[in-house]
Order: C-alpha cells, then sequence, then structure tokens
C-alpha cells in the first residue's frame, strides 16, 4: 500500500498495519508522518479526539504495537489519583509489572509530578533509551478533573524532561473544553470522524465466523445495518448485536430450509427478528444472555418482562402518604397550600388561576425544595386518620432518602430545618396514589 | 428532654473514662443479664424462674424465626447460585469462540430486588455470602455505600476484603505471602488480576486436600455484592463497571446488585454505554408482607409456644409493620420486647411454661402467688359466677387454689389446640369472600378473633350471608381444605367435627350422583315457559314462576349448604371464643398494648413538647404547679413557654422582659418590674434561650439582628 509507504519501518509490518485499520488509511499515514523514524525527535504532544468507537484506542494501540514502538498505554479511568497515573507510565518504562512477587507495588513511589519528572530522567538515562517513547493517555477527560498542573505538565513533557518523549491523548472531546484558560502549550489536533455506512459495512464484515464465507456475513452486516444505522452508529454496539443474533440468521441455513444465497429468505427470516431486539437487547431491557435463550429455545420475546416492567414499589403505608405529600408539595407552588388542604377554604381567588395560564407549568420546571414542616402539614391534611409525628414518621422520611426517592437539598445544617425534593415520575406517584385511593391529580395545581 | 441530653453526654463521658479505670469496668461487666432482670422487677416472686423460662422461650422463638428465615430465602439463593453456575461457563470453555470474541465483554450481573425494608437486607446479604463461600466461591465481597464514597475506596474495600479472605484458606503454608502490605500495594484491578490468578492456580496443587475448596471451580467467581445499590454515587459505580469490564477476561467478576426500589434504579444511576457493559438478570425476593404472613402463621399461630399476644398487642406490631417499616426484623424484635415485658412485669408468668413444667411450678406457688392469682380480674370473674362455698374456698384455701389453677391451666392449653385449626377452617371459608369481609390474611381474622367474640361483630354476619350464596364447587373444595386442616385432630377433641365435616362432603357427592340420575325436578318449569306462546300468558306465566321459587322449598343442595354455615357458625362460637373470656388467660397472653407502643413508636417531638410546656409531667416536685407559667419551672421552660405566644420572629428583649416579669413574679414587689432587669436573670435568661437553639426551636435570623427565628410551628 502506498499510502503507508514509509522509509523508517520495515514493508512488511506496514503492510499488516495496513491491514488491520480499515478505513483509517489517513490519520494512520499522519500519526506515522508525525512519529518519524524511531530515533528522531517527535512532536511533543498530539490529541486525538472523534465520538466513541472511532477507533482511536485500537488504532494507536495497532500500530504502537505491530511497530513495536516502546510505548506506555495509560486508561485514565483506571488511574484515578496522579500518583496510579505516574507509577502506571514508570512501571511501563521500566517493563515492570505489579506481581505477588513484589507484592503488587510500583516500581518507584511517585507523588508528585515534579518526582515524576526527576524519576523519568533517572529511568531514560538507566536505560539509555534513544528511540521516541511515545505515553498514550485514553480517556484523557478526566484529567481536567485531577491536580491542575497535569494536563499542562504531561503537553510540554518533552520540554520538560529534555528527552525524546512524545504524548498522546485520546478524548471523546475537543480541545477548546480543555484548554486552561491560563494558557499552555498548543498540541497538533487530529480528528477522527465517525464511520459511514459504507465504512461500517466493510469493518465489520471484515471479521466473519470461519464456518461462513465473507459474502454471507456481509450480506447479513447489510441487513443489520438497515435495522440499527439510524438508532446507533457505535461499532462496539453493533458488532455485540451482530453477534447475538448472528445463530438465528444461520438458522434457515442449518435447517436446511434455505441457501447461503437466498438473501430474500434469510432476510425475511432475520427481519423481524432484529426489530425487536431493537426495542428489548439494544436498551438493555432483556440481558444479551436472556435474549440469547429466549432465541435458543424459539420462545416469543413478549414473554419475558424487561427490567422497566418492574418499575412498582411496595411501600408502607404512610411512606405512600409521604412521598404523595413530598410530590404535592414539590409541584404545587406553597401559596396554593390554602385552596388545597384546608378544609373552608372560602371562595378561590380568580387571579389564582389567571395567573397560572402565564406560567409554564411545574411539572416542566421539575421538583422544588421544600422544608420538612410543609411536608409534615400536608401530610396530616392528606391522611384521614390522626397521625402522631412519632420517631418511625422521620425515620421514614430518611428512608425515603436513602432510597432516593426524596433528595435532601443543602444538607449543611440539621438543626435549620432541613429541605427535600421529591424525585418521583408523575405516572409513579400516579401509581402509588391509586393503591391509596388518593386522587392526587385533583391536588395538583397543575393539572386544575 | 434536655436533662435526658445531658445525662446521656455524662455517661458517654464516664464511659470514655471506663479505659482508664479497670475497676469500675469491671464492676459493671460483673453484672449479668440475669442481675438486670431482677434487679429492676416490682414484684420480684420467682424472678429466677422466670428469667430461665424468658431465656429458654425467646431461644426457641428465635431458632425458629431463623429457620423459617431460611426456608423463605432458599429458593432465591437457588435462582441466584445457577446463575452465578452458568455466568462465567464461558470463562472456562469457550473463550477463543468467534461470538465470544465478537460480543462485548459484559459483567454478568445480578439485581436482586429486595424491597424496601432496608433493615431486614443484612441478614439476607449475610446468609447469601455465607451460601455462596459454601457452594460457589471463596470470593465473595460485601460492600456498602457508606464505606464507598469514592472509587479508591470502593477499590481499597473490595482488595482487603478478598485478599484477607485468603489467609484463611491458605493459612498452613507459606504464611510469608498471605501478608500482603496493604500501604505498599497499589489498590488496582490490575494487582487484582494478577493476585486471582496466583491464588486459584494454587489449589491446583495435588498437596492442597480441602472440603470446602474441593467444592469450589478451578476459577471461581468473584461475587461483588453492592448492599444498598440505590445510596451508591452514581460516578462510582460506572468507574468501577467502566474500570472493572477491561478486566473480565482475565478476573471472572459478577456484580450483585441489592436494591430497595425498583430495577429502574439501574437504568437511573447508569448511563446507557456504561449498563451496555452489564449483562443483568433480575431475582426477586418474596414481598415481606408475604414473608411477614408466614412468621405470623408459623410463629404465632402454632402451639410450640406456651407464650401469646393478645389482640391488642399483636395490633400494635402489625400496624407498625404495615404503616410504617415493612420491616420483618423489627416486627420479631417487638416479639421480642414483649416476651422480655411479660415475663418482667407479670409475676405470674412463672407459669408461662410447657403443662408438665407448671405442674410442677404450681405445686411450688408461694402464698403470695396464690394472692397475685386472686388479684387477676380473670380470676375473680370466675369467682363471681361460682357458688359462695366454692368462693369461700377460692379464696382462701390455697391447694384447692393450685387446684383449680391447674384445671385452668390445662383448659387454657386445650383452649389453644383447638383454637388454630378453628380458625384456619373459618379463615379457608372467608377467604374466597368477595371483598373480603373478615380480611384477606388469616392474621386479621386472628386480631378480630382475639379481641372480641366475633360472631358478635357485624362483618362476621355479612360473612355469614355470603358463606349462604356460595357455589357448590367452591363449599366442596374449601370443606376439603378443612378437612386436611383438622385430620391431624382427628383423635382429638376436634375428632367429632372432623367427622362432621367429611359427612357433609359425602352429602354433596351423593347429591351430585342424584342430580346426574333425575334432572328433571329442576328444569320442568321452563319446559312448561317454552310451551307458551301467547303474551299474556307468559307474563302470567313468569309472575307465577318468581312467586313459587320464593315460596318453594329450598333444593337439596340449598338445604345442605344451609347446614354447612349453620355448622360453622356454631364450631365458631363454640371454638373461637375471646381469650379474655378463659380465667387465668394473663398468665400466658401479653396484652400491654401502650408500652410496646410507647416503646417501638416512640414520639420524641410530643416528649420534647411535654417536658417543656408541662415539666411537671416529669419533675415530681412541680406536681402542685400544673397549669400557668410558673417561676420555679426550669428557666428553659419558662422561656419556652414564652415563645410558644410569639410569632415566627420573636424580639429577644420583649422576651427578656417577659422572662423577667415570670421570674421575679413570686417577689410581688410590682414596682421593681419596670426596673432594669439584674444581670443573674439576663444570664439565666440567655442560657435558657441558647439551649432552645441547640434543641432547634429558635435560630438568629438576619432579617432584624435583635430578634430570633421560631423554627416550630405549633404545639409539636
Ligand atoms: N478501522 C478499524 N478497523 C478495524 N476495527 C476497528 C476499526 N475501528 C474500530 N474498530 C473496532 O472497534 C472497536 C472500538 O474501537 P475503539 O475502542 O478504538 O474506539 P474508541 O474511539 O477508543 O472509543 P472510546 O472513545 O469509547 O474509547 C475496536 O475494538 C475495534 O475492534
Ligand atoms: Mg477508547
Amino acid at each position: 500500500m502506498s499510502s503507508l509507504a514509509h522509509t523508517a519501518y520495515p514493508e512488511e509490518k506496514l503492510q499488516e498495519v495496513a491491514k488491520l485499520t480499515l478505513c483509517r488509511e489517513s490519520q494512520v499515514s499522519t500519526l506515522l508522518s508525525i512519529f518519524g523514524e524511531r530515533q528522531h525527535l517527535s512532536f511533543p504532544s498530539i490529541f486525538i479526539y472523534g465520538h466513541t468507537g472511532t477507533g482511536k484506542t485500537y488504532i494507536l494501540q495497532t500500530v504502537l504495537s505491530t511497530l513495536e514502538l516502546p510505548c506506555a498505554f495509560i486508561n485514565c479511568v483506571e488511574c484515578f489519583t496522579p500518583r496510579l497515573l505516574f507509577e502506571q507510565i514508570l512501571n511501563h518504562l521500566h517493563h515492570h509489572h505489579p506481581a505477588p512477587e513484589n507484592e503488587f507495588s510500583s516500581k518507584e513511589r511517585c507523588d508528585t509530578f515534579n518526582d515524576f519528572v526527576r524519576l523519568y530522567n533517572r529511568g531514560m538515562s538507566e536505560l539509555s533509551l534513544q528511540e521516541t517513547f511515545y505515553i498514550v493517555l485514553d480517556k484523557a477527560e478526566l484529567l481536567r478533573e485531577m491536580d491542575a498542573n497535569l494536563l499542562p505538565g504531561f503537553l510540554r513533557l518533552q520540554e520538560l524532561t529534555e528527552s525524546n518523549v512524545t504524548v498522546i491523548f485520546l478524548t471523546e472531546i475537543v480541545w477548546e473544553t480543555f484548554r486552561p484558560n491560563t494558557g499552555c502549550f498548543e498540541p497538533l489536533t487530529l480528528y477522527f470522524p465517525d464511520y459511514s455506512k459504507v465504512e461500517l459495512q466493510k469493518i465489520l464484515s471484515s471479521e466473519f465466523p470461519v464456518k461462513y464465507s465473507a459474502e454471507f456475513y456481509a450480506s447479513y452486516i447489510n441487513i443489520l445495518l438497515g435495522v440499527f444505522y439510524t438508532v446507533c452508529r457505535d461499532i462496539k454496539e453493533l458488532r455485540h448485536l451482530a453477534a447475538l443474533n448472528f445463530p438465528k440468521f444461520c438458522e434457515p441455513v442449518i435447517k436446511g430450509e434455505a441457501k447461503e444465497s437466498d438473501s430474500h429468505k434469510l432476510w425475511k427470516n432475520i427481519e423481524p427478528h432484529l426489530k425487536r431486539a431493537m426495542q428489548t437487547v439494544y436498551l438493555r431491557e432483556i440481558s444479551s444472555s436472556q435474549w440469547e435463550r429466549i432465541q435458543q429455545e424459539d420462545r416469543e420475546a413478549s414473554h419475558l418482562k424487561g427490567l422497566s416492567a418492574h418499575a412498582h414499589v411496595e411501600l408502607p403505608y404512610y411512606s405512600k402518604f409521604l412521598l404523595i405529600a413530598a410530590y404535592l408539595a414539590s409541584f404545587n407552588p406553597a401559596r396554593t397550600d390554602k385552596r388545597f388542604f384546608l378544609k373552608h377554604h372560602g371562595k378561590i381567588k380568580k387571579t389564582d388561576f389567571l395567573k397560572k395560564h402565564e406560567k409554564t407549568s411545574n411539572h416542566l420546571l421539575g421538583p422544588k425544595p421544600f422544608p420538612l414542616d410543609r411536608l409534615l402539614a400536608i401530610l396530616y391534611s392528606i391522611v384521614d386518620s390522626r397521625v402522631a409525628p412519632t420517631a418511625n414518621i422521620f425515620s421514614q422520611i430518611s428512608s425515603l432518602v436513602t432510597l432516593q426517592l426524596l433528595t435532601l437539598v443543602g444538607h449543611d445544617d440539621q438543626l435549620e430545618g432541613p429541605k427535600y425534593k421529591c424525585t418521583v415520575s408523575l405516572d409513579f406517584i400516579r401509581a402509588v396514589a391509586r393503591t391509596v385511593n388518593f386522587d392526587i391529580v385533583r391536588y395538583l395545581y397543575d393539572f386544575l | 428532654m434536655f436533662y435526658e441530653l445531658r445525662i446521656m453526654t455524662t455517661s458517654s463521658v464516664s464511659k470514655g473514662c471506663f479505659v482508664f479505670k479497670p475497676s469500675t469496668k469491671k464492676k459493671k461487666t460483673s453484672l449479668t443479664v440475669a442481675d438486670y432482670f431482677n434487679e429492676g422487677l416490682k414484684d420480684s416472686e420467682d424472678g429466677k424462674k422466670r428469667f430461665e423460662s424468658c431465656q429458654l422461650l425467646w431461644q426457641q422463638m428465635k431458632s425458629q424465626t431463623e429457620q423459617l428465615q431460611e426456608e423463605l430465602n432458599k429458593r432465591l439463593f437457588e435462582n441466584l447460585i445457577g446463575f452465578l453456575r452458568k455466568s462465567h461457563a464461558d470463562f472456562h470453555d469457550k473463550k477463543d469462540d468467534w461470538s465470544c470474541r465478537m460480543r462485548a465483554s459484559e459483567i454478568p450481573t445480578a439485581a436482586l430486588v429486595l424491597g424496601v425494608n432496608v433493615t431486614d437486607h443484612d441478614l439476607t446479604f449475610n446468609s447469601l455470602a455465607d451460601i455462596l463461600h459454601e457452594t460457589i466461591t471463596p470470593y465473595v465481597v460485601l460492600l456498602q455505600s457508606k464505606e464507598c464514597p469514592g472509587i479508591k475506596q470502593l477499590l481499597q474495600k473490595l482488595l482487603i476484603q478478598l485478599m484477607g479472605n485468603t489467609a484463611d484458606i491458605e493459612l498452613d503454608e507459606e504464611e510469608e505471602q498471605v501478608t500482603i502490605s496493604q500501604r505498599k500495594m497499589n489498590c488496582s484491578l490490575a494487582s487484582l488480576s494478577g493476585w486471582y490468578k496466583r491464588a486459584t492456580k494454587k489449589p491446583a496443587s495435588p498437596k492442597k486436600k480441602r472440603s470446602s475448596t474441593s467444592t469450589h471451580w478451578e476459577s471461581p467467581p468473584v461475587v461483588v455484592i453492592f448492599k444498598d445499590l440505590e445510596s451508591f454515587t452514581a460516578s462510582v459505580l460506572q468507574e468501577f463497571i467502566v474500570i472493572s469490564s477491561g478486566y473480565v477476561q482475565e478476573l471472572p467478576l459478577v456484580l450483585v446488585f441489592g436494591i430497595a426500589t425498583s430495577p429502574m434504579i439501574i437504568h437511573r444511576l447508569l448511563s446507557h454505554s456504561v449498563s451496555s457493559r452489564l449483562c443483568i438478570e433480575l431475582f426477586q425476593s418474596m414481598s415481606c408482607t408475604e414473608h411477614l404472613a408466614t412468621v405470623v402463621d408459623q410463629l404465632l399461630l402454632t402451639n410450640h409456644f406456651p407464650f401469646k399476644l393478645s389482640g391488642r398487642a399483636l395490633q400494635v406490631l402489625i400496624t407498625i409493620f404495615l404503616y410504617h417499616d415493612f420491616s420483618v426484623q423489627n416486627f420479631i424484635k417487638g416479639l421480642q420486647l414483649s416476651v422480655v415485658e411479660h415475663f418482667y412485669t407479670q409475676p405470674l408468668s412463672v407459669l408461662c411454661c410447657s403443662l408438665p413444667e407448671s405442674r410442677k411450678r404450681i405445686k411450688n406457688l408461694s402464698h403470695a402467688q396464690c394472692e397475685n392469682i386472686r388479684h387477676l380480674s380473670s380470676f375473680m370473674s370466675y369467682v363471681e359466677s361460682q357458688t359462695p362455698e366454692n368462693q369461700v374456698k377460692l379464696l382462701t384455701n390455697d391447694s384447692f387454689l393450685k387446684e383449680m389453677t391447674q384445671e385452668f391451666l390445662e383448659r387454657l392449653t386445650s383452649y389453644h389446640e383447638n383454637f388454630t385449626p378453628i380458625l384456619r377452617c373459618l379463615h379457608h371459608f372467608t377467604c374466597i369472600l368477595p371483598k373480603y369481609p373478615l380480611g384477606k390474611q388469616v392474621r386479621e381474622l386472628y386480631c378480630a378473633c382475639l379481641e372480641k367474640k366475633v360472631w358478635e361483630t357485624e362483618d362476621y354476619n355479612s360473612a355469614l350471608l355470603l358463606l349462604r350464596m356460595l357455589a357448590k364447587d367452591e363449599i366442596v373444595t374449601t370443606l376439603q381444605k378443612c378437612v386436611a386442616v383438622l385430620t391431624p385432630y382427628s383423635e382429638k377433641e376436634l375428632g367429632h367435627t372432623l367427622e362432621k365435616l367429611e359427612e357433609f362432603l359425602i352429602h354433596f357427592q351423593s347429591l351430585e350422583e342424584n342430580t346426574l340420575n333425575g334432572e328433571d325436578e329442576d328444569t320442568s318449569p321452563q319446559k312448561a315457559l317454552q310451551k307458551k306462546t301467547d303474551l299474556y300468558q307468559l307474563q302470567k306465566k313468569l309472575l307465577e314462576m318468581k312467586e313459587t321459587r320464593r315460596a318453594k322449598k329450598l333444593t337439596k343442595f340449598e338445604m345442605l349448604r344451609q347446614d354447612v354455615v349453620d355448622f360453622i357458625d356454631c364450631i365458631v362460637r363454640e371454638y373461637l371464643v375471646p381469650p379474655e373470656m378463659l380465667p387465668l388467660h394473663e398468665v400466658v397472653y401479653f396484652s400491654a398494648a401502650s408500652t410496646l407502643r410507647r416503646h417501638l413508636n416512640a414520639a420524641p417531638r410530643v416528649a420534647l413538647h411535654t417536658a417543656l410546656n408541662n415539666p411537671a409531667s416529669y419533675l415530681k416536685t412541680l406536681e402542685n404547679e400544673a397549669g400557668s407559667v410558673s417561676n420555679v419551672a426550669p428557666d428553659i421552660c419558662i422561656a419556652y413557654k414564652l415563645h410558644l405566644e410569639c410569632g415566627r420572629l420573636i424580639n429577644l428583649y420583649d422576651w427578656l422582659e417577659a422572662f423577667s416579669t415570670v421570674v421575679h413574679a413570686g417577689e410581688g414587689s410590682d414596682s421593681d418590674s419596670a426596673q432594669q432587669v439584674d444581670e443573674v436573670t439576663h444570664a439565666r435568661f440567655i442560657r435558657a434561650v441558647s439551649e432552645l437553639e441547640l434543641l432547634g426551636f429558635v435560630k438568629p435570623t438576619k432579617q432584624k439582628t435583635d430578634h430570633v427565628a421560631r423554627l416550630t410551628w405549633g404545639g409539636c
């Protein structure tokens, strides 16, 4: 392949890279030209971005490992502290692996960036490494939440260590959101665009199972993309779905009802199945292993209820009313409480209703915080029997908070009247209210 | 309340001292539970025996509940274990399979929906962990949200629990490997997977032969249980899942989510990109109301234990369960409290034991205890119904009383023996009625029967009416169920009830055969109807038919049905008498419902308000001073009472003046009142106000500097 022709690397290695990295010829060749020859000083920092599943991790890994370039490939999710990050890089540099023999410890302890630069330099001189060392920081967006000096430091690591090192950042977001407002060294940015449908087809079809022909699998991928391309372009997800549903596609062929070339018959068999998959497995309503079981047993998917079919929550009697009261307090303006809960509220002012039309629905604005006393006042007026303010009632409120049905707002001072918000949905609260024969809609300002 | 608070702090201070003063500590610990029990007894008759029976009884009840719990969880656990077994089946064999390579590597996850009774979950998780330990894997980790505020702490907890575990397993050899210094180690999944590789390689060596490890596989899964998923921070969870999904190939991780609400929470906590890394399967435990029903059924509706709850007490426990917490653990705690209270407060509880044992104990009853018996209200009403000479004997002759006591206890035992089966029979009938006039659950019926004569209630009568309209097959199946309930009692008093029911069944059967033979009797009027075609005739005939039907003799089936219902009514009246009607029921029935309520459903706000508003209710020296604000009450009470009369904002100076007036009210000289407040009063006032602030009644406000804001409304 001429596009990857490069004097610095052996021809067969380059060919292997080209074979493995489909549809990314231009990005790979740009990278290789930036890298230059093994000993040459490369650009200090490269910033690569693109949506998820555009092959950033994969391409970098393939290129670095096939060409056997010395590198440290770090996932920033895993290194949640700077120390872990530094030590991992140093471990890679020294080919040190945490293992039982060394009590899972790192090569060297390293807490600060300053130490890191020092230890890195020492390591370089010990190993007398001449070639460029590549440090790849995957999921680099997490660096922004770590110490402030980390990102600027890594951007100019070459300068700080005065050695042949290149730092590559991989992320899903653009460089502008990274740049600190104090200014910093500008990296070279490289964009990995989304794959087009054709490219997806090409990449996905390249990994066909050995038992079947490439054309057969390609036709399957074609049908799959036809169904899913509108909702999902993530290559990993697509590949997962392809693998899950492939046995169903092959079924007529195995049974001898169709030949591999009977594309129409195969399509008729698989298409409804895939559509069903879109509503269930794809949304993780049903897990992939359950889906496979359904497929094997040839049942209808409708027999198995998805996760959202189990939305019902059983609650103690007063907890239900507490939740209802909290919902009312969250979505009704406090000034309307009189109208809803006072037995003899007299005449309802018309202005209340006029005001209503000018404003947006409270349900669109989301729940508002309310104080504990208001919650209890509403509770007392909606429960038929007398409720004593017992310890149990109060602990029920905090249970509702731990169950995430209520949230505590601004909990800095417990004495100073805590405030809560109700976080459940209208559907949920209506289901709860129905079980205690409470017509909640009649008490909601938005539905007057 | 404030005084209580002070006492509490001093006690905690003294606790701190115990560490340095071993002598006082010793004194404390030397008091046994029994001593505590006896120390506080008002009526110390047979204190030791009562304590022993109490301990014994509770031991039995406790082991019964534990057994119950185990059985209830059994099915759930079996399903879970099945899931765990197959979840990493591919970890063992089809690693290089094409479809395996193509599929995203998902972490098998069990969503365990346990219900909102969070207090019960601990027990479930602990037994789950034990079972997993025994059957599947030595690597089980329990994580709680409050221990894991960040990903770092979570991983630390995970690694420490896992690596600590192997310390037990590999105790015998190579001890130097066991102690991995936590400080040096990197708490990362990389370390974990390295450790796992090594830990699982070991048992392959033939030297090791351990019964516990032999049931595990070569590479047992690592089970991580998130006890309270709702309380975990979303970001921590997401990070953990993202990190660990990178290691599934090397580390067979399985997650278990303990969910209290609904599985929807998973989608709320985790974004799609994260939840797509999980392979979630749902497991649901038995609902807690069903759980309670079984507990009531197996623990209270049996005659294994001499102790009984009165209707009122049971109602308190059930109300707390249904209205407040849904917690079976708390219900059992309440039951324990009732047991202890019963033995603690009722001197005659010494007789609350098995019948043979009580026989011995009756013999040894002291004279004082006999007097206690004579003071029981149930005994007194029994005495009233006796002949005069019998009355004298009962009231004066101890040995005669003992004889009678023996008889009463025997009567109580046989009463219980008949009560439960008949109750169950009645329940079988009432639970098929529309709208359940006597309750859907057997416990509701039980409460009703305990409290009063059930046959006098309206609900019962409406239930009987409905029973008289049951269809034949319903009656027959219910009768069969009742027969099954009564079969074990065929040798006892209930034997002839059983015979009678069986007789009814035979009648119904023969009825069926009869109707098969001669159907004409019933259908004849209809046939006649078909012949008439004239409209007038038809109307006339219809009217006639209506009348005849009303007056007509009941069919055989209807008569039989009538008989069955009458019979049921009859046995209910005979056997389901409320326990209060029986002499000496106080010995086995615990009825202090108000004590239970006070202990289990405390009202702190009310208590605080009473203490401050009416200190006399706690401080006996103030007793005659009730009512208006008095100057001898503690300062905080005076300040509190005055503040009740204010609005949302309280002017401090006005408050102070009012306070001073009240404090000096007794001194008489009203000319002083206009004078400056003296320093001591001022200081007392400031202290009172700051105490109120500490208790959360007032707080300083920025709106007006010389004002404080009230934080409570109304009385309590
Ligand atoms: N050009 C390609 N040729 C072959 N396979 C590809 C290519 N691009 C992506 N893939 C496949 O898609 C998978 C996902 O790609 P990768 O993990 O590199 O995406 P990513 O951009 O790093 O996503 P994220 O931002 O979520 O980390 C890879 O495992 C790889 O197998
Ligand atoms: Mg990536």
